[in-house]
């Protein structure tokens, strides 16, 4: 995952340039939230059924299916454990981010 | 007063009435209200043409005020024109989103009967309901009788759903002594008032993922309304609502121009309406309904040979200090009449703000404070006459004995 870089106030927008009533001017895909992640969910593909009920249940929309197999969206992934506890074959484990 | 060339309609109508009567009018889309004292006659008044099938506005009754507004919130995000009325508690359990409302940019329009806050529970007159929230980035607008209740919500949507003002507007009239005392009101025609305050456009914002928006809740163009703004802009669109009510003032006065040329009434430049204050020695500035009897006063003693004057504080936020610097020029004391109290301040939210206006004027007045009417406490003649005798004794010794006195208290 690729750090963000950090922003001075100074490089930003000016209270003349962005749109009023404090409505985003970017989406919501720009905020890479995978950072704030303590456990990350990790996938055993040979248990995985793909019954896609954490694809259902995911908050962030971070379980994602490529036709092929299921995986998990670490730059929105929050880690919050979810996909874990609802998946039915426990093919889902949440192991703690070492950085 | 005088009419204009449209024929209007006489009709003998409580405060309260005239505000129905001027949201029927206006061609409102949703109304969300919850009764309480004195305001409930609004909401009433109001149900009897829903339920009558004179209107088509949607009206919810909500389980409380916060809901109220809440409502009124969601329907003008949606590119409704809403309105609400409220009073004392009502305004206090609102306080959340009164904040939400202006800062979202929302063009709603609340009533606001004016009451003492509790407690001890009083459901009488005094302006600290609508004072508290002086600084939530409302427009605030007081006004003097029925006729004038209805005129200012007439206007509130223009000058709300302004392109360069899009701001929530509070039209205050006091409690009882307006809410619920029976005056002539002349009335508009009803496709007059409909082409004066138009159809809600909501206005166009600029974002980069879909280019221009209009700024309302659009499956078709979706746009986030109220997330997360944290030290890195939350300054900058503070920043938008300040430039934003300060544009307000020139519309002010422009609907306050047009709507005369409609109807034949207007108050003064929309901002403060004055009496006798050209030649004036003394004057008193004041909000409300009490200014008919500081007028009245006014009258008397300019016939016993005293030189006083009289300023209506109309508008309040966005506060008229170059025009009342320009009106109170040559005048030598100046008395406020504050029906709100700032507890531990230095004195009474219209005090304080005239006080720091003067700091920079080429002539500064003594300026004098007085608290007076909480509760609904009297004010009558004699208390006024008190006042200007007291302001006259000043302009004559030059001296000041307290700088905040308290009217019509027992000791």
């Amino acid at each position: 995952m690729k750090v963000q870089k950090v922003v001075s106030l100074a490089e930003l927008k000016g209270w003349r340039e962005i749109p009023i009533a404090g409505i985003p001017w970017k989406l919501s895909t720009e905020f890479k939230t995978g950072d704030w992640r303590t456990f990350r969910p990790v996938i055993d593909q040979s248990k995985c059924v793909k019954c896609m009920i954490c694809w259902i249940y995911c908050p962030d929309m971070a379980i994602t299916w490529d036709g092929e197999k299921i995986s998990v969206n670490y730059d929105y992934c929050k880690g919050c454990g979810i996909c874990a506890k609802e998946c039915p074959k426990k093919a889902i484990e949440m192991v703690e981010e070492v950085r | 007063m005088t009419k204009g060339s449209i024929k209007q309609t006489t009709m003998a109508l409580s405060g309260n009435e005239a505000v129905a009567w001027a949201i029927k009018q206006c061609d409102v889309d949703v109304v969300a209200a919850y009764p309480i004292t004195p305001q409930t006659i609004i909401v009433e008044k109001f149900a009897e043409f829903v339920a009558n099938g004179e209107v088509d506005t949607e009206f919810i009754a909500v389980e409380s005020e916060h809901s109220a507004l809440s409502a009124c919130v969601g329907a003008a995000a949606a590119g409704a024109r809403a309105f609400t009325a409220t009073a004392s508690q009502g305004l206090a359990l609102m306080w959340e989103i009164v904040y939400i409302a202006s800062s979202l940019r929302l063009p709603i329009v609340m009533a606001i009967v004016n009451r003492a806050l509790s407690a001890p529970i009083n459901i009488h007159c005094d302006h600290s309901d609508s004072m508290g929230c002086r600084d939530a980035g409302w427009i605030q607008m007081y006004v003097e009788d029925a006729q004038e209740v209805y005129d200012t919500i007439i206007q509130a949507f223009r000058i709300a759903e302004h392109p360069e003002v899009q701001l929530p507007v509070m039209v205050m009239l006091d409690g009882f002594f307006l809410s619920h005392t029976l005056q002539n009101v002349n009335i508009l025609p009803d496709n007059i008032v409909k082409e004066f305050v138009g159809v809600r456009k909501p206005v166009e914002i600029e974002v980069p993922y879909a280019g221009k928006v209009p700024l309302m809740l659009n499956p078709e163009k979706p746009i986030t309304f109220g997330p997360l703004d944290l030290y890195d802009y939350y300054f900058e669109h503070k920043m938008q609502q300040e430039e934003a009510i300060e544009r307000s003032r020139e519309v002010i006065k422009q609907v306050n121009e047009e709507y005369a040329k409609l109807s034949g009434r207007k108050y003064g430049d929309g901002f403060i309406d004055t009496y006798a204050v050209e030649d004036a020695d003394v004057a008193i500035i004041v909000l409300g309904s009490a200014a008919g009897t500081v007028k009245y006063v006014a009258k008397e003693l300019r016939k016993e040979g005293m030189n006083v004057g009289v300023i209506r504080l109309r508008t309040f936020r966005p506060f008229p200090y170059k025009e009342l610097v320009e009106a109170l020029k040559g005048v030598k004391v100046v008395g406020v009449m504050d029906r709100s109290m700032s507890f531990g301040g230095y004195g009474g939210p219209v005090f304080l703000e005239l006080r720091a206006v003067f700091y920079d004027a080429p002539e500064r007045p003594v300026i004098v404070d007085y608290v007076y009417g909480l509760g609904g406490r009297d004010a009558p003649p004699s208390m006024i006459r008190k006042i200007y005798d007291e302001l006259l004794e000043i302009k004559k010794t030059g001296k000041v004995e307290k700088i905040l006195k308290f009217m019509g208290v027992r000791e």
